[in-house]
């Protein structure tokens, strides 16, 4: 194991696959020559070049529909949206093309494509760039879509998604990009699966479920509530559809409540469906209601000290465990 | 020519059955631009359309029973079910789909022609769409695009004259669309599609060029459609003089009467006439008696398998 950024794993898994497989390419906006708008691609365009590390212009339905039709007919295209917001003017392609053709077409077409790139609030970029997409996305049957929270994480299923059959949605965290942790040294080709969760801490007092952004604030608040004697065990589903309940289900079973925390807005998306699963399939486990800890249900503000208070804080998860434990 | 009209005759005659249900588009008086567009392609090229497909589907090779049954929603549709009239596909056949998002296709098919660029494969894309689409957003990034990249791509907007009901003067500051290629640095052309040789003649300049490395061309063909936008459409908004005029240049008729000026015999192609009858007869008894389309296709096509099989 060695220590590396979630920038550099996401930038390790695109060059493995690259060198692994000839059909892989990377197109978006700035990818190549600009080394990407976050340097993810940073020296991919060096080393294989304008042919396969492709400069768009700013066309988002334009790119991802190129992508789409390169993959029906047998490529492995990596899209990359400079940020994940602006996916949405891309969303048809997404949507009615890449998440149907397969079943329009009785499974005669398939459409091996990963769409990438940041996902969620970054800092003080206001309404429009700080969207938390998955749950557009995880809605449609036809899609992976995976929101990975560690460095391993990141590489390990990004290289599963290329190599995967099927379109998938690959939600980075705009303000993960730095962040550092262990992943296997160089030369070990690790695959992890899509649709396997992770456990991230191990407890025996409430199960917390988190991915993304906030899973980073779950953590260092789990360590508070420790010290005050609650032993939250922590659960990452890391892929969003299809979602892996399993470890959910046997938490809950052991510790009889469960707190949800993500970034999205709270209106459905996949932090509802994970409450819906588990008051179903742990009913008679349940000490306490499952709770949810989420961004506020409001358009995201510029200003600093209201964009602290929209996303999930580590008080807002202290709280709703305690409550759930009804523990003052 | 024949095979398609009568498909859409017979087609509409089951929609009005109920034995075809959804949105029905037919393609009849258009029928010479897809048959010379079979004409000109190679079996290795690639083809898509908009959902008014089931003619480029024939003239491709589609057998009409399959395509019949498709329409029909049974398991031995092309699609088995799960398309339509909107969404037929024949893989083998590169015919790449019936789409039915106006202007979505468009950059699916730019991106075909991008993996023949990027394999260096002589496959040669063409996109068909109305002249509705050239509105909408996905028309102007997927012709910036091809034409960016120099892809081998024909983009052919079949002018039928209405976007719905919508005349082309109500939709368009433009009276040429072709004139648009420029600002996608393409060459464009513009010709009548009532006689299929002129069709065939023009339409093949454009593919060769993509063939040999000259990049897009933009074409667009002024044809009629004799039946309303789809079957719930009466058509209302032309008069009945402008459809009979329309109907004068009906490319069957056209191409009917240039082959008796050759010395062809009217026997013998009241022969096809009769033969091609017995086809599409054929083609509805076959998907009014096929078997419906299965569940367990249903669920087991939403994603691909992750093992290649």
């Amino acid at each position: 194991m060695r220590e590396i950024r979630y920038r550099e794993a996401l930038r390790e898994a695109m060059f493995e696959e690259m060198e692994r497989d000839e059909s892989v390419f990377l197109m978006g906006e700035e990818v190549g020559h600009y080394q990407g708008a976050y340097k993810v691609s940073e020296g991919l365009l060096e080393k294989y070049g304008e042919r396969r590390v492709i400069d768009t212009p700013i066309a988002e339905a334009g790119f991802a529909g190129v992508g789409i039709g390169a993959a029906m007919v047998g490529l492995r295209p990596i899209i990359e949206f400079m940020t994940w917001n602006f996916s949405f003017v891309a969303f048809d392609q997404i949507i009615s093309n890449a998440a149907k053709v397969h079943q329009m077409s009785a499974g005669k077409i398939q459409v091996p494509i990963v769409f990438r790139g940041p996902n969620g609030a970054a800092k003080q970029v206001a309404s429009q760039h700080s969207h938390s997409v998955a749950p557009f996305y995880t809605h449609i049957p036809g899609l992976h879509v995976i929101q990975p929270s560690t460095p391993r994480d990141a590489k390990g299923l990004l290289k599963s998604a290329i190599r995967s059959n099927n379109p998938v949605i690959f939600l980075e965290g705009e303000t993960l990009y730095g962040v550092k942790g262990e992943v296997p040294d160089e030369g070990v080709d690790e695959l992890i699966p899509i649709g396997e969760s992770r456990l991230a801490r191990a407890g025996a007092d409430c199960t917390i479920v988190t991915w993304g952004r906030p899973y980073y604030t779950v953590l260092a608040a789990a360590e508070k509530l420790a010290a005050e004697g609650i032993e939250c065990e922590v659960i990452d589903p890391r892929t969003l559809r299809p979602l892996d309940t399993e470890l959910m289900v046997q938490s809950v079973k052991k510790t009889n409540r469960c707190v949800v925390v993500h970034e999205h807005w709270p209106y459905g998306g996949p932090g509802a469906e994970i409450v819906d699963r588990l008051q179903r399939e742990a009913f008679d486990h349940l000490d306490a209601p499952l709770e949810r800890v989420t961004g506020l249900d409001v358009s995201m503000p510029y200003a600093s000290n209201l964009e602290d208070k929209v996303l999930p804080t580590e008080e807002r998860v202290i709280d709703a465990v305690k409550r759930v434990s009804y523990a003052k | 020519m024949m095979v398609i009209r009568r498909f859409e005759e017979e087609a509409a005659r089951n929609y009005a059955k109920g034995k075809i249900g959804g949105f029905l588009h037919l393609y009849i008086g258009q029928e010479a631009i897809a048959v010379a567009a079979a004409e000109v392609l190679e079996d290795r090229d690639y083809i898509f359309q908009t959902y008014r497909d089931h003619g480029i589907a024939l003239a491709r090779g589609m057998a009409a029973n399959v395509a019949m049954a498709e329409l029909f929603g049974k398991d031995t549709g092309c699609s088995r079910g799960f398309g339509g009239s909107m969404h037929l596909f024949d893989v083998e056949r590169g015919f790449l789909g019936g789409w039915a998002i106006v202007g979505g296709h468009l950059a699916l098919a730019a991106g075909t022609a991008f993996k023949s660029k990027y394999a260096g494969e002589d496959r040669v894309t063409i996109c068909f769409f109305g002249e509705g689409s050239t509105n909408i957003g996905g028309f102007h990034e997927a012709m910036s695009l091809a034409g960016l990249w120099k892809l081998p791509v024909v983009f052919v907007c079949e002018n039928n004259q209405y976007a719905m009901g919508t005349p082309l003067e109500r939709t368009s500051p433009l009276k040429d669309l072709s004139i648009k290629a420029k600002g996608y640095g393409m060459p464009g052309d513009r010709f009548e599609g009532h006689d299929v040789a002129v069709v065939q003649e023009r339409l093949a300049k454009a593919v060769d060029r993509a063939r040999s490395g000259g990049g897009p061309t933009f074409v667009e063909i002024q044809t009629y459609r004799f039946r309303g936008h789809s079957m719930s459409d009466p058509a209302k908004y032309r008069s009945r003089t402008e459809l009979e005029q329309r109907k004068q240049q009906d490319p069957i008729v056209v191409v009917r009467e240039k082959l008796m000026g050759l010395g062809i015999d009217e026997n013998s192609l009241d022969d096809i006439d009769i033969e091609v009858d017995e086809e599409i007869d054929a083609a509805v008894r076959f998907a009014d008696e096929s078997a419906p389309a299965l569940e367990d296709v249903m669920m087991s096509t939403v994603l691909a398998r992750e093992d290649g099989a």
